[in-house]
């Protein structure tokens, strides 16, 4: 069979391999890489010009509030995406040990279809429940309780962030606790392991893979996110990805918006090579 | 264990209600009369629907996000496959770097990628433009369009499309009598999916679109100015479009692609 296998390149095999190649060079790789020139260039008189220059670098890299929103939202990401990774760990262990094969198939099912829509009027939404006035603290208030201030705080963004990373990292931790060999957790159960032992020392070591993944992406989704920090969180101080808006859309100041989105990516490189040596690391061998 | 059992599945019960409470409420909600939306609630009215279906932008922007839509998914599920097969029938030098070019936009910030094509676009002339959005949303979508067929291919006996050769049947013959029938559920799924992962973007649309709104981009800007019920009645619309897209993509596929994992 490998030998009827036409390995030189012809029209046929061009045509299905090209078309790809062309379009993310123009519409992908391009854009990218004028973004890292980009941050090079220097604005004249409200007009961009090429340039290569560090002024854009030194100006952002100097200004105090740049840092300060850095690692504002390095820590809010770090946060959403423990938070994300605790809350989702009963659940994804439920529906992996505790459901039938088809109730499983159901629970992602459902998961998926939130995943892909409608994030930003799901925000809104929120907006609207959290409020001074809105529909938690109206209910807490029959028990006479509250009223609490939820929006513009840190728990408004990561009542955000949840919503547009929870539904990821259960289905993500569920399959990868799903697909831990059964026989491994009997045997552990077997040799008189308490339930909690048998998470720690059986459990989590073989999903680790999955469940750093699920925790990798949360962050990345939390990173670039700007409705929740906006909108919930009041966007005091400003996140990257508000810097970013900001910048570019009120200073007309492209150049500078190009620093803070290559300063991101640069660490989102960092984040993930790092989530994946750890993921990928075989345990130290006795 | 038993409790345990029961405290379990209280919790998944509460994860699934944080998930889609915001969806339930907006749709309650786009039928109450206050204008702050609360409990105890308002009046029944459809007052936020006629307001929508009388504003001309609107309808320009129902109308730019049909069209954004549609077109992107044609092109994303076209490149997808494409890739695809590309990646399931040969082998090649490069064939990492080739999988990272499709497969690593959605990893990327979409603040980045907009403020990216803004600038590209802007610099190659193609910025503001309806046709802009939907160049970006392929960047965007053409991912799941491989994954969901490249899925369909690793289930497909490699013997077939060799068979379909021995038998005299020509490369592009073999492709379309062999590979694209086996290949049309997870096609029809990526039209879907891709289609309403276009629909609910709204960051690069935003960045790129000028004047040119779509629906989500439509309710981003009705967002920022105030409280306004209006945007539950869009989202209401919104979400019953897009989760119908999902659903669709799913039924088409996934059901089968577990089924004959097994």
């Amino acid at each position: 069979m490998a030998a009827s296998v036409i390995r030189r390149l012809n029209a046929y095999a061009l045509t299905f391999r090209l078309p790809i190649i062309i379009w993310q060079a123009i519409f992908f790789i391009g854009p990218l890489f004028f973004m890292i020139a980009m941050s090079f260039f220097l604005v004249k008189n409200y007009r961009m010009v090429e340039a290569f220059e560090f002024k854009n670098w030194d100006k952002m890299l100097s200004r105090n509030y740049v840092w300060d929103s850095y690692w504002y939202t390095l820590g809010l990401a770090a946060l959403s995406s423990a938070v994300a990774s605790l809350v989702a760990f009963p659940a994804a262990f439920a529906l992996a040990y505790r459901s039938s094969e088809s109730v499983r198939r159901w629970a992602i099912f459902l998961l998926i279809i939130p995943f892909f829509t409608s994030y930003l009027v799901r925000t809104f939404s929120w907006y609207v429940i959290l409020a001074e006035s809105g529909v938690i603290n109206a209910g807490l208030g029959y028990i006479g309780l509250g009223p609490y201030t939820m929006l513009n705080t840190m728990f408004g963004t990561i009542i955000g962030y949840m919503t547009l990373t929870l539904p990821l990292v259960v289905i993500l931790q569920t399959v990868s606790l799903a697909s831990v060999d059964r026989s491994l957790i009997q045997a552990s159960q077997n040799l008189g392991c308490p339930p909690w032992r048998t998470i720690f020392a059986v459990i989590l070591p073989a999903a680790k893979t999955g469940l750093i993944v699920a925790a990798l992406f949360a962050f990345i989704l939390s990173f670039g996110d700007f409705v929740a920090p906006y909108y919930l969180g009041g966007s005091k101080p400003p996140t990257l990805p508000i810097l970013i808006i900001d910048t570019t859309k009120a200073g007309q100041q492209w150049p500078r918006a190009a620093v803070v989105a290559v300063i991101m990516m640069v660490t989102l490189f960092v984040v993930a090579f790092t989530a994946i040596m750890l993921a990928y690391r075989k345990r130290g061998s006795k | 264990m038993r409790t345990g059992d029961w405290a379990l599945r209280g919790y998944v019960l509460f994860v699934f209600v944080f998930v889609f409470s915001p969806v339930v409420m907006s749709m309650i909600f786009s039928f109450n009369s206050d204008r702050f939306p609360t409990i105890p609630l308002g009046e029944f009215t459809t007052h936020w629907y006629e307001t929508i279906f009388a504003d001309e932008d609107f309808w320009k922007a129902a109308q730019n996000s049909l069209i954004v839509s549609i077109c992107a998914s044609l092109i994303a599920t076209f490149l997808g496959f494409c890739t695809a097969y590309s990646d399931y029938r040969y082998t090649f030098r490069g064939q990492g770097a080739y999988l990272g070019i499709i497969l690593l936009p959605p990893t990327i910030p979409l603040i980045i990628m907009a403020l990216a094509m803004l600038a590209w676009f802007s610099k190659v002339g193609i910025s503001g433009q309806v046709y802009s959005i939907i160049f970006a949303h392929t960047v965007l979508t053409a991912p799941f369009a491989m994954a969901i067929i490249r899925l369909r291919l690793n289930q497909m006996d490699e013997s077939l499309e060799a068979a379909a050769w021995n038998l005299g049947a020509s490369e592009w013959r073999a492709m379309r009598e062999v590979i694209l029938p086996f290949c049309l559920p997870a096609i029809v799924s990526s039209l879907f999916l891709t289609a309403a992962v276009s629909f609910d973007e709204f960051t690069m649309a935003w960045f790129v679109s000028g004047l040119n709104k779509t629906l989500p981009v439509h309710v981003l800007e009705i967002v920022q100015g105030t409280i306004d019920p209006q945007v539950n009645a869009i989202g209401t619309l919104v979400f019953l479009v897009s989760m119908t897209l999902v659903i669709i993509a799913q039924l088409a596929i996934f059901f089968r692609l577990n089924r004959s994992a097994k």
